[in-house]
């Protein structure tokens, strides 16, 4: 299908849910794209994981008593990262396996729950795996509005994210209040994942938080670079996925990912400093590692 | 007056007594050394002194004034490995972390705080690489940015914890005279390592810590082996001691 038929497809009032779709698809990666470069790089891809996991019996409770999606996935999905960050308080485990704990059992929970509701095979798909019908206008607003309330957050508590990333101990030193910082990141992974679950799927959002930011990672050294790179290519993504998926009849989300891993390893090929290409041109095995 | 003054400290970790009633003073423009084996509660001492950790008796003041996190003037130096060297962000841009708890919530950095920041860049002389990425440099130099950062509160106390591991002997040289004359400019400076022979040489005043202070003094007045045989809990004939009537 040509770029002009997919323009007609957009504009054609009998395909409506079309272009709610791809608004909601760019929307969600572009906030995906920022909070996920503080995923990235405080190596908590697995928390990430966690959260979109957790986000599912929410979803399912919405579902069965026909309330809101959107109110149901963030009460289960801050709910679970509250408990995984009250939990690994306790030094005597990791945090990753208090997350693997928690969001094993969230989705369990989800299952029994999605289970009590007739012909349920097909919205867990739909879960799961994401679709671009069945969404209702006021949807729009409310990932439109979550989105700019995550931004807003995100880009009032920015140094004090980058100080408890940079070092823990000395962030609390300065009196930061790292737990409940903690918790607010936890609460912005959580919303950016609900928001983007829709279009996406269950199991798929966690390329939309992490993909796009070690994308932008291998293409910068510059913090603000990396943040403004992560949600362009996030929302670049969700554009070409959608098309490529209208044009071919591919479920949206696994073609959003595709895009989004093939960008992905072009980078890693290519990046003109951290590049694999540019180490081989460069005439060396590996461009030597400063000294720690 | 001394400007760092801990009182009958005593810390638990873990349900057992990692520091035993610490009496330890440091007066402004003086370098101290702590030294101590491994496990000697070196670092516990500094991170009770930052207030990181809870007393069980005891108290730590700085200019006479109980420490609280991000109240005191207190500049902390840790240990390189507990950085996140990887993060994309420039040289300058870290030592102003330095100041995110004197900034508090939603403020940016003014002017004055790109000015502290500038001044604690010049003082380590990294001023020159202030825009290049932490990544890129070398165990010294971050090690100085370290430093700066600490600098950038303008603090009247430092603390450095092992600022020499791992690092050649010009470095090494470099960051000594560093510290001594951060201290005679009227910090207090504290300072734990492992290097004895360093420490013997350019420190004003030894503290000799395993789990309770062993004893304070001049490195003339530490001459005794016996003091070093109990703190590190060595034989007579041990390679440490000759390093004593070496200095």
């Amino acid at each position: 299908m040509s770029l002009t038929d997919f323009l007609t497809d957009l504009f054609n009032p009998d395909l409506a849910f079309l272009p709610k779709a791809l608004l909601i698809a760019v929307m969600s990666s572009i906030v995906c794209g920022v909070i996920g470069s503080y995923v990235v790089l405080r190596g908590m891809a697995f928390i990430g994981d966690a959260v979109a996991h957790a986000v599912f019996p929410g979803l399912a409770v919405a579902f069965v008593v026909s309330g809101n999606l959107i109110v149901g996935g963030t009460i289960a999905g801050v709910l679970t990262a509250v408990l995984v960050a009250v939990f690994s308080q306790n030094r005597r485990l990791k945090e990753d396996s208090i997350i693997g704990v928690f969001f094993v059992a969230a989705f369990a929970l989800g299952i029994v729950i999605i289970s009590q509701a007739p012909g349920y095979a097909g919205s867990l798909q739909q879960f799961l795996f994401g679709s671009i019908t069945g969404i209702p206008d006021e949807d729009l607003y409310v990932v439109g509005g979550t989105g700019i309330l995550i931004l807003g957050t995100a880009f009032a508590l920015h140094k004090e994210f980058v100080a408890i990333t940079l070092d823990r101990e000395m962030a609390r030193a300065m009196g930061l209040r790292v737990f409940w910082l903690d918790i607010v990141l936890y609460v912005l992974v959580t919303l950016a994942v609900v928001i983007s679950v829709q279009t996406i799927g269950n199991i798929l959002v966690l390329a939309l938080l992490i993909t796009p930011a070690a994308t932008a990672r291998l293409l910068t050294d510059r913090l603000g670079a990396m943040m403004a790179t992560a949600p362009a290519i996030g929302g670049a993504s969700a554009l070409i996925g959608l098309y490529i998926s209208w044009s071919w009849d591919l479920p949206v989300g696994g073609t959003i990912v595709l895009v989004l891993t093939a960008i992905f390893l072009l980078a890693w090929t290519l990046a003109p400093r951290h590049g694999v290409l540019g180490r081989i041109l460069r005439r060396g095995p590996r461009t030597p590692e400063p000294a720690q | 007056m001394s400007v760092l003054e801990v009182q009958n400290l005593t810390v638990e970790l873990g349900g057992r007594t990692a520091l035993a009633d610490i009496q330890l003073s440091i007066d402004s423009g003086e370098l101290v050394g702590l030294v101590g084996p491994n496990g000697a509660g070196k670092t516990t001492l500094l991170r009770s002194i930052m207030g990181l950790l809870p007393a069980r008796t005891g108290r730590v003041l700085v200019d006479g004034r109980p420490t609280r996190p991000g109240r005191a003037q207190l500049g902390y130096v840790p240990q390189r490995t507990e950085f996140a060297w990887d993060f994309p962000i420039s040289v300058e841009n870290v030592v102003m972390t330095g100041r995110t708890g004197l900034l508090g919530l939603g403020r940016r950095p003014a002017e004055k705080d790109w000015s502290a920041v500038g001044d604690a860049l010049d003082r380590v002389r990294m001023d020159q690489l202030r825009h290049r990425p932490i990544g890129e440099l070398s165990g010294g130099q971050r090690q100085r940015v370290l430093v700066a950062r600490a600098l950038a509160l303008e603090p009247a106390v430092l603390l450095l914890d092992e600022p020499f591991t791992g690092l050649d002997m010009p470095t090494q040289e470099l960051l000594g005279d560093l510290f001594v004359s951060l201290a005679r400019e009227g910090r207090a400076v504290l300072m734990t390592t492992h290097d004895l022979a360093a420490a013997l040489y350019s420190c004003d005043r030894l503290a000799l810590l395993n789990r309770s202070i062993v004893a304070v003094g001049t490195p003339g007045q530490l001459r005794d082996p016996v003091l070093w045989m109990d703190t590190f809990g060595v034989s007579a004939t041990s390679p440490l001691l000759r390093i004593l009537t070496a200095v």
